[in-house]
This record gives structure tokens, C-alpha cells and sequence, in this order.
């Protein structure tokens, strides 16, 4: 099966969808690795004052035993959480999994006064009750199917799909 | 089932045990010191506690004493949310005359997932490994003269912070080195991390002859072992061999080997000084250089914490 999926397309929904749904001094937090990717470049296109933030789900993760420690991916909150409106921003929202792990690591910083999700596809299988407030793409998938973003030396985004084993 | 390679890798070359750092791929070694980043910055949320360990039990088996680093693995396994059960066997069951592996047995009888082991035996460690059950996990905290992996693996942590890359350092290593179970450990590291020019510098009745075939300069004379490296790590001058007959008195030793402020001049301007604790003053240390601008021996107290999370969550993380 071809999936065409236009990457940098979705990005300039997606980049609307956030500037929309914004609320007044919220801050951006990306989810690692393609969230952040968009969330840095989120801040620097609607033209955000400071940088965004990076969270990782490593430490929350349900499937721990199974996966081990995936990578030296770290969180990296460079403002206080407490009373902020946050928008999480990630590439593809699937079982819902990696957002509650991240929900939890986010709590591990403080108090936010909100958390929104804001994510470039939405491919259904949710399996724990999470929902996007913005999806510039909804989408079916195969179960086994992976898709992930990928992002070129130039910056541009592409979607890769790789086929079950 | 153990690998017959190495009993601390799983089929898939992932670390399931910590026994020894000899024999580990730089890539093990490098994970671990990069995970051990991640949860230094632990320390800075307000949770400082993560769930990787939530539900386990990870037993301290501590048949040597030692507070410090019983300790040091309790804070660790606690961060990481595990429950952590202290056994002084010293005692108890042993000094009852059960036998180590029956010992085991019945911890393992008790849901035990982790082993932290110390013991005056060489290989202990590897014992235990060798006979519990597939899905419990052992980290050896110092066995006999043969190998303390946590503390090579938080001297290289320290190293990295400070010197960034392994690869220009000279590292010395000075005092009772035939004794030292730290010293063979980061020995093995320094090796496997690439740094060219490792000496061990010591008296010739402390410093084994053998040292030369695992690619170390071995120096007697304190001032042409010292002189221009970038780090350097003092050992305890462990008190109870004092009186034996591989030292004439602790102050002769201390007069040639001891690190003062006019013999660490001789190394590079920017040398760190490191010590495994407990340090005994006006013996292998100066006050002034323990407590002085080179010193980094309580950031190596700081960064074993975060490794010794990072060990017990990575082997955690993997099955046999």
C-alpha cells in the first residue's frame, strides 16, 4: 500500500491549528523526537519569545520491562511549569500510550494550569481515553504498520512508513 | 540461559547483570554513563523519584561492610521507586553457617528481582548470577580484590563531566593498587574508553608487576608518575595492611606517595583529583588537595547515585 502523506503540507495545517488554539502566554512542549523537531520549529514560525520544551516519556513508560531504556533522549523543560498552559506538540498520536507517560513526566516539574495536544497525524487505535484538541491529519492504519516523521538536513519534514515484519 | 561468553550479556549483547567491567563493549559502558545524564537531571524536578523500578524488590546483600555505598544503592533504588530490603548477613543466616547459595535461594523465595552484592570473595557476584532465576538481576558492589564496577563506571561518569573526552587524557592512578578492586575496575575502562596513557604509580610491593601487560606504565617514583596528568586517582591506603610487611609505616609512605600541594603542581594546571572514599588525611591526601580547587572527590558521591540508577534500570530493562 503507497501512503502519501505530504509532510511539510500537514505542517502548515498544523502550524494554524496551533496559532488557533493557542492560549495567551502558553508555552510549547514537544514530545521526543518529531514532536520536538515540530515544536522548534513551531516557536520559530509563529514567532514565540524563549524556546520551546522537550519531554520525553522514557522514565513513565508502561512497556519498561519489555523495551528497556530506549535512548538518550531527555526531557529539557528550560521554564517553570507551574500555573502555564502547556500545548504538547508530537508527530503521530496512535494508542495514547507515550501521551500518558508524558502527562505523568510533565507532573514530575510541578502544576500546569492546562495541557492541551496538538499532533501532525492522528492514526485511531487509541488505547487509553486521549484525544487531540488539534490533528492536522486523521488517518487508518494497519496495527503493525509504523509511521514516523522524519526530518531532512534542509529541515523539511517527510512521514516514513515501515511495513509489519 | 548465561551466555558462555559473558555471563553479564544476554543473546542480544544487552547488559543483564553488572559483574565487571572487563570484557564489556565501549558501547555498554558508553549507554550507561549516557543514561546516568538523564537521571542526574532528576535531581532538579520536583519529583525526584522516577517509576522504572516501581514493584520490584532489590535486596542489598552486603556480607562486607560498607555504609557508604549500601547507601548510595538504597538512595538509587529508591529514586527509581524499587523497595529496598538491607541485609547485614554478617549477622546473620552466614554466621548461622547457611551456605551462600541457600541464602539465595531463599531471598529469591522471597520475590527478590535485584541482588546488590558485596563480598569479601573474589567471584561471589558471578556465583549468584550463576544460579538464580532467569528473570532476577545481580549488581556486584565490590567483590574480594577482584572488581567494584559501579565505582570505575562513576569514576569515568566523573572523568567524562569534567575532561569531555577520553581520548588525550593521561590518568593516574597512585597507592595500594595490588589491593584495589577499584583500581582494576578503572583500569579496565580507562582501556575500553580509549584513553592512551594509564599509569599506575606506587610502591613496588603495592603495584603488581603485571600491570605492564594490560597496557599500563607502571611507576615507582611519585613525581614521573604525576607528572602532567589530567587526572588523577588516589586510593584508600586501606589501615589494616599498615602494619604487614608490603609497607614500612604509613608515614614513609605517606613522605613518598602521599599527594601534596607541591606534588599535584607537577600535573597538568587543570588536573582533577579523585578518591573512592573514605579518604584518610595526612595519609594518601593533603586536607588542602581533598578540600582544594582540583578536588571533585564529592561530585563523584553526587554522580554515583545517578549511575548506579542507570545500571540497575538498564539491566532491569533487559531479559536473559
Amino acid at each position: 500500500m503507497t501512503l502519501t502523506l505530504d509532510a511539510e503540507a500537514l505542517y502548515a495545517d498544523l502550524r494554524a491549528g496551533v496559532r488557533s488554539l493557542l492560549p495567551k502566554d502558553a508555552v510549547l512542549v514537544g514530545i521526543w523526537s518529531g514532536g520536538a523537531w515540530l515544536a522548534e520549529r513551531l516557536q520559530r514560525d509563529l514567532g514565540l519569545p524563549g524556546s520551546h520544551g522537550v519531554i520525553s516519556s522514557t522514565l513513565h513508560r508502561d512497556d519498561f520491562s519489555s523495551r528497556g531504556l530506549a535512548g538518550s533522549d531527555a526531557t529539557s523543560l528550560p521554564f517553570g511549569i507551574d500555573g502555564r498552559h502547556i500545548v504538547l506538540v508530537d508527530d503521530v498520536l496512535y494508542t495514547g500510550r507515550t501521551i500518558r507517560a508524558v502527562v505523568n513526566e510533565l507532573f514530575d516539574f510541578g502544576r500546569p494550569a492546562s495541557v492541551t495536544l496538538a499532533v501532525l497525524v492522528d492514526r485511531g487505535g487509541r488505547e487509553l481515553p486521549v484525544a487531540a484538541a488539534y490533528a492536522a491529519a486523521r488517518i487508518s492504519l494497519p496495527a503493525g504498520q509504523k509511521l514516523t516523521l522524519a526530518r531532512a538536513d534542509d529541515g523539511r519534514f517527510s512521514f516514513a512508513v515501515k511495513e509489519p515484519a | 540461559m548465561l551466555s558462555r561468553r559473558n555471563p553479564q550479556l544476554n543473546a542480544h549483547g544487552e547488559l543483564i547483570h553488572l559483574l565487571s567491567i572487563e570484557g564489556l563493549p565501549r558501547a555498554v559502558l558508553t549507554q550507561i554513563l549516557d543514561t546516568a545524564g538523564t537521571f542526574l537531571s532528576v535531581n532538579d524536578r520536583d519529583v525526584k523519584k522516577v517509576p522504572l523500578l516501581r514493584g520490584k524488590s532489590v535486596f542489598n546483600l552486603f556480607f562486607e561492610n560498607s555504609t557508604r555505598t549500601r547507601t548510595t544503592f538504597e538512595i538509587a533504588a529508591k529514586r527509581l521507586s524499587a523497595d529496598v530490603i538491607n541485609l547485614d548477613i554478617n549477622k546473620s543466616s552466614t554466621a548461622k553457617g547457611e551456605s551462600l547459595l541457600d541464602t539465595i535461594a531463599n531471598l529469591s523465595a522471597m520475590h527478590a528481582d535485584m541482588f546488590v552484592v558485596r563480598h569479601s570473595e573474589s567471584g561471589a557476584p558471578y556465583l549468584i548470577a550463576q544460579h538464580c532465576a532467569p528473570h532476577v538481576h545481580v549488581v556486584n558492589a565490590g567483590d574480594g580484590r577482584h572488581a567494584h564496577p559501579t565505582q570505575g563506571l562513576l569514576d569515568m561518569y566523573t572523568i567524562r563531566h569534567f575532561k569531555k573526552d577520553f581520548t588525550g587524557l593521561t590518568v593516574a592512578i597512585v597507592g595500594d593498587i595490588v589491593h584495589s578492586r577499584v583500581a582494576r575496575s578503572d583500569i579496565h575502562a580507562l582501556t575500553t574508553l580509549g584513553v592512551p596513557e594509564i599509569r599506575a604509580v606506587g610502591p613496588k610491593t603495592l603495584v603488581p608487576g603485571d600491570l605492564a601487560q594490560m597496557g599500563v606504565r607502571v611507576c615507582h617514583d611519585m613525581a614521573e608518575g604525576i607528572r602532567g596528568a589530567d587526572v588523577i586517582i588516589m586510593l584508600r591506603l586501606q589501615n589494616e595492611r599498615m602494619s604487614g610487611a608490603m609497607l614500612p609505616s604509613a608515614g614513609e609512605f605517606s613522605k613518598s606517595y602521599g599527594l601534596t600541594p607541591e606534588k599535584l603542581a607537577l600535573a597538568k594546571p587543570d588536573a582533577i583529583v579523585m578518591h573512592p572514599g573514605p579518604i584518610n588525611r595526612g595519609v594518601e591526601i593533603a586536607s588542602s588537595v581533598a578540600d582544594g580547587s582540583h578536588s571533585v572527590i564529592l561530585p563523584q558521591v553526587t554522580f554515583g547515585i545517578a549511575v548506579r540508577m542507570a545500571v540497575m534500570s538498564t539491566i532491569a530493562g533487559n531479559q536473559a
